[in-house]
């Protein structure tokens, strides 16, 4: 493997270290897992139930609207203010530019998740004044959660890549809406028939299926996850990140630049 | 003074003079509303829609439906309105959304099915989500006391009481209290004890502080019952015995050799009418009482006041 | 070994909303460049000049035809490791700053890390970037950002260089600088393609030159040729303020200025000029000749409806 992947990957993560919006995004995100212990203290009976809901749901949601504010303008920002052009004149290729920008994304989520998920734990020392073994299945959840992250990336770059930024936003967050309804969407495929059942089918198993990489509320109740699931899942998360960068790679190995 | 500094002057006193008229619009707005209806317009009463629209989060969606179910009780129960109609669509979102949040089903025993003011008045719907319950988590023997503890409490259909008690008791972890529920309710149903029991367990089970004053009360009212019992079959002695009524406790309680004056659990002595009835002192100051009540009585409407209540 | 080779490259755009017609954005293009010349890429704005560099760099596809850069297909990613590109008004990367931005195209260029350091620091002193620690690039000047862009597209001692307006943005003193640069990167025996609308700079700098309008190429070769094809004027000047007669009728341009007259006539009647002098008797300051500018050409060229099919000259 070159190493442009990863100076490529590099300066995408320095570029979202300095974009100071992260900072907020975090900060928020944090101070939602503080509130998380003073909810708890409202309904009494559960508190570590609260903050660990609330803790990684936080997590989650603040990852997703990071990966997509970001990942939208990853490409069409760079071809639309042409820092592009001194880049692709170098012996870069155009894929090795999608995978490095995916790389350097995911990185950075992941980095972010880290000290996201140091705040969840802190609140959830405040509350329940010890760590218990089943308190691990959290960081089975927010392992669940980067996989989460991956497939947000590699749609967010998909479309930037051939999509104006708000354009790719709205694509891309309508797929995380419809993504947890995924497995009722392939139910109700079942139902339909003739035409409708082909593009509702094509549609149900297209969209990416973020219902199973949903484990919040389980590992809240202390629940442990089948080691299959979890291979499964891993699984399912790599190839469907494949398939959206192999996408994006095709788009843009075509594409004129303005 | 220059064109800056009037366009300055001008803008500030526009910020200043438009906040004040919003909140003088808002505060008049506020009082000719009607307040009522707007607690009730913010609860949405579906809850597959709220499934649909929790996008996977489904766990903090039931917490919140959670909290906000407990501040609605705790807030109608404070302010003496006495209907709940939105406790049961309340509870049936929270457990739809979180089918393991456990509390949520013992508040729901506890207050869907007595009638108002100390409930909701819908015991059929305490017995749907108690089953729910017992749907989704099969080997919780705690859903189990809660659906035994709506059949004896309101339904008072005591066998079926019996059963599920019984059923319960054959679960993994089942507290020993189930089987011996179980035999009770079998054999003596109608009794104190049996009710001193249930109770009791529910008080010690529950961390939940609205479940533990309804408890404690029911508790009280069985010690005055049972006070109340014991005199009067004392007084009936007495009568058979004496051919008239005591003229006092004491002196009933010297001739029928009681070990002290009782006392209710307050610590106020019981009153005897010239009647022979038996009353507590302050029938205001004890809930569900069915016994020791003046002639006449009637319970206030309005549920007592709850100081120690958080809001 | 030709340094470029443009063979047949030619560029159609469909525009429109709904019903798109195409437009000719480069018709079929024949250009060579030799190796260690300065080639100026001439033409007016939009007239394929950018479109043709950025078909070069692979930025854009073209409809038709092929290429063939320091003898490797113009497609080749390795070949890009030799060449540098300045684009037209450049834009980096804001959040970083001038070193670090270096830093990363010598990383994607290929430098050897231990390099890195060292040319980067070079480089920035060649383009009279100094002073600049920790300053991002979103607090650069126009003329700035384009000595940074001449950084980047040399950094990596490429063999070929393209510059896509390499003026713009720069203050007079500027422009020196970079012309004498371009001299510079001569002498070190690079190839230098640039592409233009400024004829001075051209004329002062290009061996050769390729002039391009509306997609077409209208002529290729070297300044002197090209200049030389159009007929040249000289200029006679004399003392007095008397003009003969003979002189105006050969046609020429009189002007008198204190007590000097100079003449502009066709150089083929040089001759003729000075023995009208002579006849009478007028006596002769100088005889100066006048070569048509490039821009006079250049004019020239564009208001010509004809094709000149670019060949090489």
């Amino acid at each position: 493997m070159s190493p442009r992947l990863i100076y490529i990957a590099s300066n995408t993560f320095r570029e979202a270290v300095r974009d100071r919006v992260l900072y907020n995004l975090i900060a928020f995100a944090l101070l939602l897992s503080g509130a998380a212990i003073f909810v708890g203290q409202i309904s009494i009976q559960i508190e570590r139930l609260v903050v660990v809901n609330l803790g990684l749901t936080a997590v989650s949601l603040f990852g997703i609207v990071i990966a997509i504010f970001i990942g939208i303008g990853l490409v069409s920002k760079e071809i639309e203010k042409r820092t592009l052009y001194t880049v692709l004149s170098r012996p870069v290729r155009r894929w090795e530019f999608i995978v490095g920008k995916f790389l350097g994304l995911a990185g950075t989520l992941v980095v972010n998740t880290f000290f996201m998920a140091i705040g969840v734990f802190a609140a959830l020392l405040y509350v329940a004044h010890k760590f218990s073994a089943p308190d691990a299945l959290i960081l089975v959840a927010l392992y669940f959660i980067i996989l989460e992250f991956l497939i947000i990336c590699s749609l967010a770059l998909f479309f930037s890549s051939f999509s104006s930024p708000l354009l790719s936003a709205v694509f891309a967050f309508s797929l995380f809406v419809i993504g947890s309804f995924a497995d009722d969407l392939r139910g109700f495929a079942t139902l339909t028939h003739g035409v409708t059942r082909w593009f509702a089918t094509g549609a149900a198993y297209l969209v990416p299926n973020f219902s199973a990489l949903n484990v919040i509320s389980a590992v809240a109740h202390q629940q442990p996850l089948a080691s299959r699931l979890i291979l499964q899942n891993s699984l399912y998360a790599l190839f469907y990140t494949a398939m959206a960068l192999s996408s994006a790679v095709l788009i843009f190995e075509r594409r004129n630049l303005k | 003074m220059t064109a800056t500094e009037r366009t300055t002057m001008i803008a500030s006193g526009c910020v200043a003079i438009s906040m004040v008229a919003c909140v003088f619009l808002l505060r008049h707005m506020d009082q000719i509303g009607p307040q009522a209806t707007m607690e009730d317009a913010l609860y949405i009463n579906s809850p597959k829609m709220i499934k649909r629209a929790s996008l996977g989060f489904d766990g903090v969606m039931a917490c919140i439906y959670w909290t906000r179910t407990v501040q609605y009780f705790g807030h109608r129960h404070f302010n003496a309105e006495h209907t709940y109609n939105e406790l049961a669509p309340l509870l049936e979102i929270t457990t739809a959304l979180d089918p393991q949040l456990f509390p949520a089903y013992q508040f729901g025993a506890s207050f869907l099915a007595p009638a108002p003011p100390n409930g909701a008045g819908e015991p059929d719907r305490a017995i749907q989500l108690m089953e729910y319950g017992i749907k989704n988590n099969p080997n919780n023997w705690q859903l189990y006391y809660d659906l035994g503890f709506v059949y004896y409490t309101e339904v008072k259909d005591y066998k079926k009481a019996s059963e599920i008690f019984a059923q319960g008791s054959k679960l993994p972890n089942a507290h020993p209290v189930m089987k011996v529920l179980a035999a009770q309710m079998a054999e003596h149903a109608g009794e104190f004890s049996t009710a001193r029991l249930l109770w009791s367990a529910t008080y010690d089970s529950s961390r939940d502080p609205d479940i533990r004053k309804s408890a404690l009360d029911h508790l009280r009212a069985i010690r005055v019952d049972e006070d109340v019992t014991a005199l009067q079959t004392a007084v009936t002695r007495f009568g058979k015995r004496t051919g008239r009524l005591p003229s006092s406790l004491a002196e009933l309680a010297a001739a029928e050799h009681l070990p002290r004056i009782p006392a209710d659990p307050d610590g106020h002595a019981y009153r005897l009418t010239p009647e022979g009835h038996v009353e507590v002192e302050n029938p205001n100051d004890f809930k569900f009482l069915t016994k020791g009540m003046p002639a006449g009585y009637k319970a206030p409407a309005l549920p007592e006041f709850h100081a120690e209540h958080t809001h | 070994m030709a340094a470029i080779e443009i063979l047949g490259l030619e560029k159609t755009y469909m525009v429109g909303f709904w019903r798109k017609r195409p437009k000719r954005a480069l018709q079929p293009l024949h250009l060579t460049v030799e190796a260690g010349e300065i080639f100026g890429f001439l033409g007016p704005n939009g007239a394929g000049k950018t479109t043709t560099l950025k078909i070069l760099m692979g930025l854009v596809f073209p409809t038709a035809g092929t290429a063939r850069i320091l003898d490797h297909e113009w497609t080749d990613p390795e070949v890009k490791a030799q060449i540098g590109f300045l684009p037209e008004q450049p834009y980096f990367y804001d959040y970083l700053t001038a070193p670090e931005l270096l830093e990363y195209y010598a990383q994607l260029s290929g430098v050897p890390g231990k390099e890195r350091k060292r040319r980067v620091e070079e480089v920035l002193q060649r383009v009279g970037l100094t002073d600049i620690k920790g300053v991002q690039l979103r607090k650069f000047s126009k003329g700035m950002l384009q000595r940074t862009g001449i950084a980047q597209a040399i950094l990596h001692n490429p063999k070929l260089v393209f510059f896509d307006e390499p003026m713009s943005g720069l203050d007079p003193l500027g422009r020196r600088e970079v012309r004498d640069l371009m001299e510079q990167l001569k002498q070190e025996g690079k190839t230098v393609f640039f592409s233009t609308h400024i004829l001075s700079d051209a004329e002062a700098l290009c061996d050769r030159v390729a002039i391009i309008h509306k997609g077409e190429l209208r002529s290729v070769g070297a300044v002197a040729d090209l200049t030389s094809t159009v007929q040249g004027k000289v200029e006679v000047m004399w003392h007095g303020t008397r003009i003969p007669a003979s002189m105006k009728a050969l046609g020429a341009e009189c002007h008198v200025t204190g007590d000097t007259v100079r003449a502009v006539l066709p150089e083929n009647q040089q001759d003729a000029a000075i023995d009208s002098l002579r006849l009478e008797r007028i006596r002769l300051i100088a005889i100066t000749p006048l070569r048509t500018s490039l821009e006079a050409y250049f004019v020239e060229k564009l208001q010509h409806s004809q094709t000149t099919a670019g060949k090489i000259s």
